[in-house]
């Protein structure tokens, strides 16, 4: 598989587990009890088989592996990363609870290739409800070995034994125990999970579910905690590489001799790739200035103003991701019929950390250190680049400073082992702002067209949804529409023709933010036309139980008073689903008419996710989703023009502040019974029509472009 | 061209023959091996480089180290005293004031120059003294409730 692949995989409702045959490791690891679960073997998996049917996977052996150490510590291994979502306390807690052992026993080692079973990546959170099960089959598989040998230790029936904070012992009497740690000594015990093992009864929980605190947070505020840029090698060479100005621009002629002049400088030139390496980082850069370069530039291309006209002429065949009833027949019966077209801009990912790489490329093998959310994507990147066989490439991923989609594409870690393979030494390539700016996979344009209708009663008779280059996540629409169709056409690639003019990729729940934006506007438009309140509207309209039941919470919380929007309340709502969450948020804004700009002052967001594995955590993704969420639905836009990005660093492409941010609340909703789903993503695809839809509550003002800048709420307070 | 470059670091004095034009950032970050500060926009914008230099609060970014001769100069590795917190860090830990913590560096010592200049701020002071640094997880309204708590807790003159 390709990175390509992967991302488009990623705007998909899909699944995407593909194990891979890779054994050797065991043998380093010594003693101990370890456990391999194939999630082909497991419910879940038979879905993530069907999803890989007739892609290129990996041979099916593992996904899931831990081990007890002879010492009684419980290693989980993965390859799911750390980015700030949390899983480094989540999956070690999911662990704990059903192994009966107490939380400090449990480390979780991720993202390294030589250590951890292969994994697709980190994104489309896809941690908790995918690799989740696996991980507590293994566990449960453990269990059931330790209770087989605690049985055989105290010599006493199974059923009379009981686990508890890493002991076992006979319930009748309690002196009769050994511990993990004493039954696991001196074993080598290899165990592959056949079939659905018998799982922990949720009632009987005591760790999972209950709020935790970070583990990771003592040494994030003491500056301990490492990131690929914070790596040091010995003899190890910065670099810094020369860049095109534009997208398309092509390496004319280079002059490096000024350069070479330099003191403790090297340069090195392979094909397009010329870099200088210095011992110390900001020498690499200064001399990078001196190196003289000529660039033949692309014609003139399109800009931030024509990329609409320019994506739609591309015109790409779409696929009906979602159809019921007649579209013909709905028309007829509708009274009033909506048509509106929806737009949204580039979005960077923005992450504060910079892709950065540390790279040591010897003989015969390679270690790389990457920000990655995708270590395994990576190494096979990386073999490739330098012509070593995957499994001499070993990457692992320490913190990664934010992902948000952005770093599933690995093209630092590639020019850090190109280079390191070049000069013999380990090389460190951490990329500029601007360089960030300039190669980010930004969440693509896109245009959604909406034809709906409602009857005389208010009810939505006819809904025909058309999306261009968004991705079809969070397409479909769920509301009790007798006839509808949803056309995804291509997120699109980026190429000629109508293509992106540059790359582009998942962001933080891609597709969704778009879709969403667009389908809540229109509910809330016709929602008007019908002549009802926002919130009426949408349960008279709704038949999924857990979509009302997250609609209801929210404007419960909320204090919620029907009126007909505008009510000059500035009171906006919007509902949706991703990753298997149902959220629905309901906030309050001001609007300052002749600044054009917005204060949302208030934001009450509820959300089913299943199980909450760890309150804490899902209640801080959710904070983050609406705080990250006011940026794409107010500021946030890549300026471009004829293949110059034009953003390169935060003065111009804002952000959302300190200042910016309202009240926050949060309602989980106790889901026990389902299956946990995702969270790092759900809550912020609402944030673009919610947002919308109370300007139009406070103003009259309806605004159908994303970001919803000064400038173009001005423009439709004009126009309403 | 080297200058003889002398401060106090993280309550250690220090003494550095290094071009005293290159900027405070990248010398604390390699020539010193103090990693915590971070790197994340090289002109000022996001704070996730800032440092104390005689107690206020500035970013390493923008300072050339020939600027802090003389001075005294705290990383986040150095706001610790023998292995306890400083209350803005204990703060940022409990209220989970941070997800990626790559900006969190920066934040805890914005934070403590804030408390440093202003011991009892509102809660719009807070917002005010942290307007310019950036986070992208979304961590604001934590790092704001760590640094009221902070701030209580240090009344008793820490």
């Amino acid at each position: 598989m390709t990175t390509e692949d992967y991302v488009a995989l990623d705007f998909k409702d899909s699944m995407e587990l593909f194990p891979q045959n890779r054994r050797e490791f065991l043998r380093r690891l010594g003693g101990g009890i370890f456990i391999f679960v194939t999630l082909g073997e497991l419910a879940i998996g038979q879905e993530a088989g069907r999803q890989r049917g007739g892609r290129q996977g990996g041979p099916a052996d593992f996904n899931a592996f831990l081990r007890i150490g002879e010492d009684g510590r419980v290693t989980g291994f993965t390859g799911k990363i750390e980015m700030g979502q949390g899983p480094i306390t989540s999956l070690a807690q999911m662990l704990a609870e059903e192994l009966d052992t107490p939380l400090d026993t449990v480390e979780m080692i991720m993202g390294d290739t030589e250590r951890c079973p292969w994994d697709m990546g980190t994104f489309g959170s896809m941690t908790t409800r995918s690799f989740g099960p696996a991980l507590l089959a293994a566990a449960a598989e453990a269990k059931t070995v330790l209770m087989e040998l605690a049985a055989e230790a105290l010599q006493v029936p199974q059923e009379w034994l009981v686990a508890k904070d890493g002991v076992i012992f006979d319930g009748r009497n309690k002196d009769q125990r050994r511990t993990y740690g004493q039954l696991a000594k001196g074993q080598k015990i290899e165990r592959h999970l056949q079939g659905k093992p018998t799982l922990k009864d949720v009632a009987k929980f005591t760790v999972v579910g209950k709020p935790l605190l970070r583990r990771d947070g003592r040494d994030k505020v003491t500056g301990k905690a490492q990131y690929a840029g914070d790596l040091r090698e010995p003899d190890m060479l910065y670099a810094k590489l020369l860049r095109p100005p534009a997208h398309g621009a092509k390496l004319k002629n280079v002059d490096t001799a000024p350069v070479k002049a330099m003191a403790g400088v090297q340069v090195i030139q392979d094909g397009d790739m010329v870099a200088v390496l210095h011992e110390f980082p900001d020498m690499a850069e200064k001399a990078l200035e001196k190196i003289k370069a000529e660039f033949d530039l692309p014609d003139p291309t399109v800009d931030d103003k024509t990329i609409f006209d320019h994506l739609l002429k591309a015109d790409p065949q779409g696929r009906a991701v979602a159809e019921g009833g007649d579209l013909a027949e709905g028309r007829k019966l509708a009274s009033k019929i909506i048509e509106q077209t929806y737009l949204n801009s580039y979005v960077a990912h923005a992450a504060m950390e910079t892709h950065s790489a540390l790279a040591k490329v010897e003989a015969d093998k390679a270690t790389i250190w990457a920000s990655t959310q995708n270590p395994f994507g990576a190494q096979g990147e990386i073999a490739g680049a330098i012509g070593l066989p995957a499994q001499k490439v070993r990457v692992i991923t320490p913190f990664v400073g934010g992902g948000f989609g952005g770093k599933t594409r690995n093209t630092q870690a590639v020019e850090a082992a190109r280079l390191s393979k070049a000069v013999g030494k380990p090389v460190q390539v951490v990329w500029s702002r601007a360089e960030e700016f300039f190669y980010d996979t930004f969440r693509p344009a896109a245009i959604v067209k909406i034809n709906s209708g409602i009857d005389g009663s208010g009810k939505m008779v006819f809904w025909d949804y058309d999306v261009l280059c968004a991705g079809e996540r969070g397409a479909a629409q769920f509301y009790a529409i007798p006839n509808h169709r949803t056309t995804a056409r291509p997120s699109g690639r980026q190429g000629a023709g109508g293509g992106h003019p540059f790359a582009t990729g998942a962001w933080r729940a891609p597709g969704n933010n778009t879709n969403t934006f667009a389908r809540e506007s229109q509910i809330d438009i016709m929602a008007a036309a019908a002549g009802m309140d926002p919130v009426e509207f949408r349960l008279k309209n709704l038949s999924d139980p857990r979509m009302i039941r997250v609609l209801e919470a929210a404007a419960e919380r909320f204090g919620w008073t029907p009126a007909k929007s505008p009510s000059k309340r500035g009171y906006g709502v919007a509902c949706g689903a991703d990753a298997g969450t149902y959220v629905a948020s309901i906030i309050e804004a001001d609007v300052d008419a002749n600044k054009g700009t917005v204060q949302v002052k208030r934001v009450v967001c509820a959300q089913d996710m299943g199980l909450v594995i760890n309150p804490e955590g899902a209640q801080i993704q959710l904070e983050g989703c609406v705080t990250m969420g006011l940026g794409y639905a107010l500021t946030e836009e890549v300026h471009f023009k004829d293949g110059k990005v034009l953003d390169n660093n935060f003065d111009t492409y804002e952000l959302p502040r300190f200042s910016w941010v309202p009240k926050i609340e949060t309602v989980l909703i106790d889901a026990k019974d389902s299956p946990p789903q995702g969270g790092g993503e759900p809550a912020i695809i609402l944030m673009g029509a919610v947002i919308a839809n109370a300007i139009y509550d406070r103003t009259g003002a309806r605004l159908l472009q994303l970001p919803m800048t000064p400038e173009r709420i001005q423009a439709a307070i004009q126009k309403a | 061209m080297t200058d003889a470059i002398a401060f106090k670091l993280n309550n250690k004095p220090v003494r550095l023959n290094v071009d005293g034009d290159r900027l405070l950032l990248w010398v604390l970050r390699t020539d010193l091996g103090l990693t915590g500060t971070k790197f994340g926009c090289g002109e000022g914008h996001c704070g996730s480089c800032t440092v104390l230099l005689n107690g206020v609060a500035v970013r390493s970014c923008l300072r050339k180290v020939k600027d802090v001769q003389d001075k005294e100069v705290v990383t986040i590795e150095g706001l610790a005293k023998e292995g306890r917190l400083h209350p803005v860090q204990q703060a940022f830990m409990e209220h989970d004031a941070l997800q990626c913590g790559f900006c969190t560096p920066g934040m805890v010592l914005t934070a403590v120059g804030l408390l440093t200049k202003n011991p009892t701020p509102t809660r719009e002071q807070i917002i005010r003294g942290m307007e310019q640094n950036l986070c992208r997880c979304g961590a604001h309204t934590r790092i704001v409730d760590a640094i009221q708590t902070a701030a209580g807790e240090m009344k008793g003159g820490r």
